[in-house]
């Protein structure tokens, strides 16, 4: 059967297992929008805004496992997904972005809504595709959707002239794929895998880290084990976090600038390092010459690049998480490490690291955070901006649902959390989704409040309202003399602003409020804001000051090791 | 850490914008490319490029471990500890006058080169070599005055059998 061009795209998607496309449409992709009505099975919500687009693909993508896909008009359309793709390149998110573009023929004239979108993306995406012939259209998007979601996954990006888009052929779904420079290792070599195990046998004081990569690949139950196995204390990374329930007696949370103290003072005091699916990030090892200086290293990550980048690796092991870890499993012998427990747990005594809340008659970030953690029970899946109420949602929310922590880790993209919280909710229906924001942040993508609105999304939003852009004011208190440049923020009334979008609001300004506040957003049946305003100048600890090793801590004052 | 010439030789896709995926990528990574040259390979639809940069060996590591990682390059391999053979070609256009035209033809010889084309005050010479021998030339000829030159950078492979099998994926 003969099908133009944008009817092949959607075949493709529906082949793909696609249902829901988040987008926002224009001239040089009306034909595919055209087409979209004859496709009731894909679902395409119209955003806001095309960051709002990528970045609610982008959580989908973090909660369902599967790719989030995105679609957007050539030019400006298309270069309002820069940020979005950026984020997804950085964490590892599996993507697919559609771009119109013009037509063959105006390519390369500057003509309007032109912009050379697969030039401009090429640092971003894991691949990008102009499609310059009908008959490679199909083969392109099997291709796109393998290469996004195998390996280390990661956004790819296909532009799509208009008129191909109109053109007609006979519609043939390649079965395979067939790239000889693309082979992703996901079996780990099996010498390596021993040589870890005896390393792991040996070690006296060890660490495990887990980071993105146990999440993406699933490996909630074998990292489990292994830490069980051999009584390893579990160090998560910030895109870790939800990779290793915190209740249990191993957790010792995360590491890095905003970690805590123990978990800090265990990596450097470590003897063996097993990191797994994480990439050494500098916000998570410090300054490298003082990075766990007496450890040897075993790194399981998927991109053998990431092997050896930031650190010096022992035993390297280049495979799927999931894959590597059954296979650790199954050479290991249980083991125990009571001094070494003993020690963290000392450690933990001795530095409470800031995540018991201080009593204070205003509303502490932290004490929101922590209550939505207890009135939710924990059944939530929480998804943050970029700042303080960032790292206050890491540090004051106890995760221990898999994969329930979404969050902007490499790229730190503010306004990243009202469309990913959007997205998330779409993957997520009948689920408990928390939108915690900054006010800051908040305001860089509020449009998408409309796109809440028209798709009744239940979004539970928190704004953390401390009238700053705390993070960096932060930042300018501790290492520029308290010079507050550019960093108070005039906010607009929330409460009218949700009520402008028909979304029920409140404001919170007293301690007593803050969990019946909760509470009514929970009944509530749709989406619900609160904006609670907080300390303004509240600050986030420990803190590992810029440039420094992570056991160079600074504790909250008055809260020193005693 | 010492900092030295690599000269890394990748199978690529002939597919638009191959160059610049790869220029984009050093660039990306901080890395200096001193020089790349890419032509068509033994197989059709598949180019070789060469590719010459400086850097510490982990630092090379890396960058052929994240050019490995483009979906259009086939195979990629650091050939600086092999025992290869590199080449680059030169076009020199040198001044010359009657007077001295015999002894720059003197050192073409000597080098065996070729003067390619003659006017009545420049010689165009063109030249075979390795870097140095390139280099050598060029210094030598520098003092009758150049008027033009035009390199292509390195091409490499290497000897005998060390240069790793070809291999056709399928999924
Ligand atoms: C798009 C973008 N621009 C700038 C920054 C730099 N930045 C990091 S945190 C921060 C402040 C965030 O303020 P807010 O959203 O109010 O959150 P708070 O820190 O107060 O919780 C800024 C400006 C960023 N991360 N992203």
């Amino acid at each position: 059967m003969k099908l133009t061009g944008a009817q092949i795209l959607c075949e493709s998607l529906l082949k793909e297992g696609v249902d829901t496309i988040f987008g926002y449409p224009g001239g040089q992709v009306l034909p595919l929008y055209h087409t979209l009505t004859q496709y009731p099975k894909l679902r395409h919500i119209l955003v806001r805004h095309e960051q709002g687009a990528v970045h609610a693909a982008d959580a989908y993508a973090r909660v369902t496992g599967r790719i989030g896909v995105c679609l957007a008009t050539s030019g400006p359309g298309a270069t309002n997904l820069i940020t979005g793709l950026a984020n997804a390149y950085i964490d590892s998110v599996p993507m697919v972005a559609v771009t119109g573009q013009v037509p063959r023929a105006m390519i390369g004239r500057d003509a309007f809504q032109e912009a050379d979108i697969t030039g401009i993306t090429i640092p971003i995406t894991k691949h990008n595709y102009l499609v310059m012939d009908i008959g490679d259209l199909a083969r392109t998007v099997k291709e796109a959707f393998y290469i996004a979601g195998t390996g280390r996954p990661g956004p790819v990006l296909i532009d799509l002239p208009r008129d191909i888009q109109q053109e007609v052929t006979e519609f043939h779904y390649p079965a395979r794929v067939t790239l000889p420079g693309y082979k992703p290792t996901l079996a780990g070599n099996p010498l390596q895998i021993k040589k870890a195990a005896k390393l792991l046998a040996e070690a006296k004081k060890p660490v495990l880290i887990a980071g993105h990569g146990v999440r993406i690949s699933g490996a909630y139950l074998e990292l489990k084990h292994l830490a069980e196995a051999l009584q390893l204390p579990v160090i998560t990374t910030l895109l870790g976090i939800s990779a290793f329930p915190e209740s249990h007696e191993l957790s010792f949370g995360m590491m890095g600038m905003h970690g805590s103290a123990y978990a800090n003072m265990a990596v450097t005091g470590c003897d063996l390092i097993i990191a797994v699916g994480m990439r050494f990030d500098d916000r998570a090892t410090g300054k490298i010459a003082a990075f766990a200086p007496h450890a040897k290293v075993i790194h399981v990550d998927i991109d053998p690049a990431e092997i050896g980048k930031n650190v010096k690796v022992d035993v390297p092991i280049v495979g799927d998480v999931k894959a590597v870890l059954v296979e650790l499993n199954k050479e290991i012998a249980a083991k125990r490490h009571d001094d070494w427990l003993a020690q963290i747990r000392d450690w933990k005594q001795q530095f409470p690291s800031g995540f018991e809340i201080r009593e204070s008659s205003t509303i502490l970030p932290q004490y929101v955070i922590r209550k939505i953690w207890e009135t939710t029970k924990g059944d939530a899946t929480v998804v943050t901006g970029v700042g303080q109420h960032q790292m206050f949602a890491a540090q004051h929310f106890f995760y221990d649902k898999p994969n329930s922590f979404i969050t902007s880790g490499g790229l730190g993209t503010m306004g990243f959390e009202l469309p990913a919280a959007f997205g998330a909710q779409t993957g997520l229906p009948g689920q408990t989704v928390w939108c915690i924001a900054g006010d800051g942040s908040f305001q860089m993508t509020v449009q998408e409040l409309g796109t809440i609105r028209q798709e009744n999304a239940p979004v539970k939003i928190a704004i953390i309202n401390n009238g700053y852009l705390g993070m960096v004011r932060q930042w300018q208190e501790l290492f520029y003399e308290r010079n507050y440049s550019a960093t108070p923020l005039w906010c607009p009334d929330f409460v009218g602003i949700s009520q402008a979008y028909s979304i029920p609001a409140e404001c919170v300004t007293q301690k007593t409020e803050v969990v019946p506040a909760i509470e009514r957003a929970m009944a509530a049946q749709g989406p619900y804001i609160i904006n609670f305003v907080v300390e303004p100048e509240e600050n986030v600890y420990p803190m590992v000051p810029p440039g420094a090793g992570i056991d160079q801590i600074l504790h909250e004052p008055g809260k020193e090791a005693s | 850490m010492a900092s030295n010439k690599h000269t890394i030789v990748a199978l690529v896709a002939d597919r638009p914008g191959v160059l610049n995926r790869m220029a984009s990528l050093f660039r990306r990574r901080g890395f200096n490319i001193d020089s790349i040259a890419v032509g068509h390979s033994e197989t059709p639809h598949l180019s070789r490029m060469t590719i010459v940069a400086e850097g510490s060996d982990t630092q090379v590591e890396q960058i052929r471990k994240q050019v490995e990682k483009i979906v259009d390059v086939i195979r990629v391999q650091d050939i600086s500890g092999l025992n290869i053979v590199s080449r680059e070609l030169a076009l020199i256009k040198v001044k010359s006058t009657p007077e001295t035209r015999s002894e720059i033809m003197q050192i073409v010889d000597i080098f065996r080169a070729k003067i390619v084309d003659v006017s009545a005050d420049s010689l165009m010479v063109e030249a075979t070599g390795d870097e140095e021998k390139v280099d050598s030339l060029y210094n030598l000829l520098k003092s009758f005055g150049i008027k033009e030159i035009s390199r292509t950078g390195r091409i490499a492979m290497a000897r005998g059998d060390q240069g790793g099998r070809r291999d056709e994926g399928d999924v």
